[in-house]
């Protein structure tokens, strides 16, 4: 590989990030520092928009252009930067109260449209700027100071709406897994249409350990599968672990066993159209199953804002009209002399 | 009879179609309007139809009409009463009996006058006329019979043969005005062209009519409206408010060298502006229809930011839900353009019917103090000259600019001299210049008119953050300081109080030493003039101050104003542009004259009150 035009230092702001200490938003800043380096993509072509919330500060941490707009909107404003210029490459920053509670309808929408805009979804199933309700992905009976007997409500799983509004990249890192996440961003800012990363993020003040089985190396190689296209879908300390189908579902093997080799191991294909088996490996969860990371699925199609801008050289192909005078002179009219 | 035949000549005429919503009376009625004007007539259009898509037959509430106001001369109003009124069935007759003068001329399909019509439009005896008081001269034309009749070779299916009935009262009141219908040909072969079965039908039909009228010469006067020559030379088409609102934002993006961008979501009167719009891909016009009125505004926002002419289309309802976007374009200072079409509210209220009562929300309707611009467009064609205006005061003054037009306007149409671009100001966005590069910061002001650089993403250099935050008026990063606050708040406001230097002053039109001074605003234009008009016809001292620009107000408001003895604010609510006048201008003296009815003024009963209002001196 040629060598980098872009250093992470290159997409840093000068401002000093508010985050509380600890908090997973500093580690996946980091990470996306060190993607948007890795893509080549200069930062005055880089627009970062974000909703409300402690990951929503995020713009002002960048070194590109940004907007920090209002709650629950930023799909909907970033969809508005991408189809007004889709020379830029449009970030959007959202955490799962303003991705998925006040901006669901923006999110589903924007990922019916495929626009091509790359959402970060840092999922800590807590409000953290509101200090500590629950959240759209806080699990039923999650207890915090808007539910002190618990939720009776169940969660959203981010993949499952993502694929309910025909989502076609979903990809999964955890905040301090750097490796894991700038491979995943960069992958979602390469796939050509709207794309979903959900970050397992942590809230070190309200909701500590949220994510605990992956938050440790050690924790996420044993709870936890890497999936990449095209290899079989190994896990464990040692990879001796593996996922296989059954009847309609999955279900985990160990190499060795029951005369199990490699060759009976499913093979990641993330670019099936097909999104059966992409939700059943992004719906996995302990302890009975890995958690899955990484490209879960990344399904090439026509985006939005393309579409858009061939629409308009079709029917410019046709009409000659490019000035409103011409417009209106060659339609309906009459002369008074 | 043909001896009693009389031509009469007409300054000025109107017309009321009235039907079904089914009935087609909106095609009827735009088509006679159109070919008026292509003989050199002034028009002005209403369109009045219900808010289901197919009422009940036959019944009251699906009544729809279309009235046209044709003249000689300039018509600046659709009309108070018509002089013919076309009924297609018992329903439409009853609805708008009120509009019928002694001299009217009523022309019903018989054949939708039976009994049980009579019954569906509540109708307790057999005889409509007497219970409806009514005397005036009736054409009784069994007008689906003759339909029936006139396409049975047609090969058509009888439900597709009476829709054309529509055409043959249009064809009936072009004999009635002496109109060739060489036009109305053309017009209905474009409409249908690509179905020439239904094209060919509906001109046989028409033509029918029109035979029938001559031939019967059915015992009534006939009329011609002829052109009175004052019109500019030049070609003319024919627009509504929404559609000269369209090319005013398209005029606009052209003259600024910018992409335009609508993000929207249907909703009624609003939405044809919509229609438009996504039909003019080939001058690059993006339209987004959204999930919903928020992301309306929002995408708008977005593409804003990205540089591009941005704009929202909704009426009040959409505003309500825009109005948190719409902040954030007012606090990071971007130029947006919002269109509210009005219609009556509160709610969902009365999404046909016209209105002024958004007027506060436009100004105020948002949390914080959040000043904007206000513009409210005065007639159908003068909303291309707003929406021009307000693109422009938009994007040289990045500010979110509310153009206020309403339900009457929108749909009412006028012949319109096509423009020349030329002759139109400059659009000048306040953009980042090279130079500037070293050291700029976003909210870096020009010193006079307070408005902000705009660096568009792209731009190598000027990369900045903007947001919701209030940010330091110096270092434009986040700041609580509350010193900053409150500059930052008297920034803004002053950003927009500057503006009153780039319009227009108000012009008072009518007698500078008048009784009575008349101020109204946006789309109540034609029938305020009107009634002045007259008032002045009858010797009476009457001037009019009719405001379109509402925020900020013209500079010379104040002056203009304190020199009359009397003002009457008459407007389409319960006294909201009177208020502003006097939270702005304390010590006027003001009347108010309030009507929400959801319906336009009636010149006479204006000229009655406004009468009324000077004997009270």
């Amino acid at each position: 590989m040629s060598e980098q035009l872009y250093t992470a230092k290159d997409f840093k702001s000068d401002q000093y990030v508010r985050w509380c200490p600890g908090c997973g938003d500093h580690a996946l800043l980091n990470s996306l520092h060190k993607a948007m380096a890795g893509l080549g993509i200069a930062p005055h072509m880089t627009a970062v928009i974000s909703g409300i919330g402690c990951s929503s500060r995020l713009p002002y941490y960048m070194n590109t252009y940004g907007f920090h707009t209002i709650h629950g909107r930023a799909a909907a404003i970033a969809t508005g930067v991408k189809v007004a210029n889709p020379e830029l490459t449009v970030w959007q920053i959202s955490g799962d109260g303003d991705g998925l509670a006040i901006g669901g309808n923006h999110f589903i929408h924007a990922l019916r449209r495929n626009v091509n805009i790359n959402i970060v979804l840092l999922n800590n199933r807590i409000y953290g700027l509101t200090k500590g309700q629950y959240s759209p992905t806080s699990p039923r009976g999650f207890v915090s100071k808007s539910s002190p007997y618990g939720t009776v409500e169940d969660p959203f799983r981010p993949a499952e709406l993502a694929f309910g509004a025909r989502g076609r990249f979903f990809g999964r890192c955890v905040d301090v897994d750097a490796a894991c996440s700038i491979e995943v961003l960069t992958a979602s800012a390469k796939h050509k249409g709207a794309s979903v990363v959900e970050v397992l993020q942590n809230c070190v003040i309200f909701n500590d350990g949220c994510h605990n089985a992956v938050a440790t190396k050690e924790g996420r190689a044993k709870n936890a599968i890497y999936l990449k296209h095209g290899e079989p879908m190994l896990f464990g300390e040692n990879n001796e672990k593996g996922l296989m189908q059954e009847g309609f579902g999955l279900k985990v093997v160990t190499l060795g066993e029951n005369g199990i080799t490699e060759k009976d191991i499913l093979v990641h294909n993330a670019h099936c159209e097909d999104n059966t088996l992409h939700m059943k490996l992004a719906l996995m969860e302990g302890p009975d199953f890995p958690i899955a990371l990484g490209v879960i699925r990344d399904v090439e199609s026509p985006s939005y804002d393309e579409c858009v801008y061939a629409q308009i050289e079709e029917v410019r192909a046709k009409k000659p009209a490019r000035t409103l005078e011409d417009f209106l002179l060659s339609g309906d009219k009459w002369e008074i002399k | 009879m043909a001896d009693e035949l009389v031509v009469k000549e007409l300054e000025r005429v109107v017309v009321r179609f009235s039907g079904d919503s089914g009935d087609g009376m909106q095609l009827a009625g735009n088509i006679f309007s159109n070919l008026s004007a292509v003989l050199g007539n002034d028009i002005s259009t209403f369109p009045d139809y219900p808010a289901e898509i197919r009422a009940p037959q036959g019944t009251i509430s699906g009544v729809s009409g279309f009235q046209v106001h044709i003249g000689a001369k300039k018509v600046f109003t659709s009309g108070d009463k018509c002089d013919v009124l076309v009924a297609m069935n018992p329903a439409a007759l009853k609805t708008n009996a009120k509009y019928l003068t002694p001299q009217s001329i009523i022309i019903i399909d018989a054949d939708s006058f039976t009994k049980k019509d009579l019954e569906k439009a509540l109708f307790v005896t057999d005889d409509p006329f007497k219970e409806l008081g009514l005397s005036q001269q009736v054409i009784d034309a069994p007008i689906t019979s003759m339909c029936k009749e006139s396409l049975k070779e047609s090969g058509l299916d009888n439900k597709a043969a009476i829709r054309c009935k529509n055409m043959f009262a249009l064809g009936l009141v072009c004999w009635l005005f002496n109109r060739p219908l060489d036009y109305a040909m053309h017009m209905l072969q474009e409409k249908f062209a690509k179905k020439p079965t239904i094209a060919d039908a509906n001109i046989k039909v028409l033509t029918d009519g029109y035979n029938y009228g001559h031939n019967t010469h059915a015992s009534v006067s006939t009329y011609i409206v002829e052109s009175k020559g004052e019109k500019e030379k030049g070609f003319y088409t024919d627009v509504n408010g929404n559609l000269a609102t369209s090319y005013g934002l398209v005029a606009a993006a052209e003259k600024a060298g910018l992409q335009l961008f609508l993000g929207s979501y249907p909703i009624t009167p609003a939405t044809d502006i919509l229609h438009n719009l996504a039909k003019f891909k080939e001058l690059g016009v993006i339209t987004v229809q959204c999930e919903d009125e928020i992301s309306g505004a929002c995408s708008a926002i977005g593409a804003s930011f990205a540089g591009n002419l941005a704009v929202t289309t909704t009426s009040g309802p959409g505003v309500c839900l825009k109005s948190e976007a719409i902040n954030l374009a007012v606090i990071a200072e971007l130029p947006l353009v919002i269109v509210n079409v009005q219609r009556g509210g509160p709610s969902t209220g009365m999404p046909t019917k016209s209105e002024q009562t958004d007027l506060l929300q436009a100004v105020y309707g948002r949390n914080g103090e959040s000043p904007l611009v206000v513009i409210a467009a005065t007639s159908p064609t003068n909303c291309f000259d707003s929406a021009y205006m307000a693109a422009k005061i938009a994007l040289e003054h990045m500010t979110p600019v509310m153009l206020l037009t309403d339900g009457y306007i929108a749909n009412g149409s006028a012949a319109w001299k096509i423009p020349s671009l030329k002759d139109y100001p400059e659009i000048k966005p306040n953009y980042v210049t090279k130079e500037m590069q070293e050291g700029w910061k976003p909210y870096v002001r020009n010193t006079i008119s307070q408005v902000r650089y705009w660096a568009v993403p792209g731009m190598e250099g000027f990369m900045h953050r903007v947001g919701g935050l209030e940010k330091d008026y110096v270092t434009s990063a986040i700041s609580t300081d509350p010193d900053n606050h409150q500059r930052m708040t008297i920034t803004r406001q002053a950003k927009i109080d500057y503006i009153a230097n780039c319009i227009p002053d108000i012009e008072i039109q009518g007698d500078k030493d008048a009784d009575l001074l008349v101020v109204g605003w946006g789309g109540t234009y034609g029938h305020l003039y009107s009634a002045v008009e007259k008032c002045h016809e009858e010797g009476k001292k009457v001037a009019l101050a009719h405001f379109q620009y509402i925020n900020p107000l013209p500079k010379n408001t104040e002056e203009v104003l304190k020199g009359f003895k009397k003002i009457v604010v008459v407007e389409q609510n319960l006294g909201q542009f009177a208020g502003l006048l006097r939270m702005k201008i304390p010590g006027l003296d003001i009347c108010q004259l309030n009507r929400v009815k959801g319906q336009p003024f009636n010149v006479t009963r204006l000229v009655e009150e406004f009468t009324k209002l000077m004997e009270g001196m």
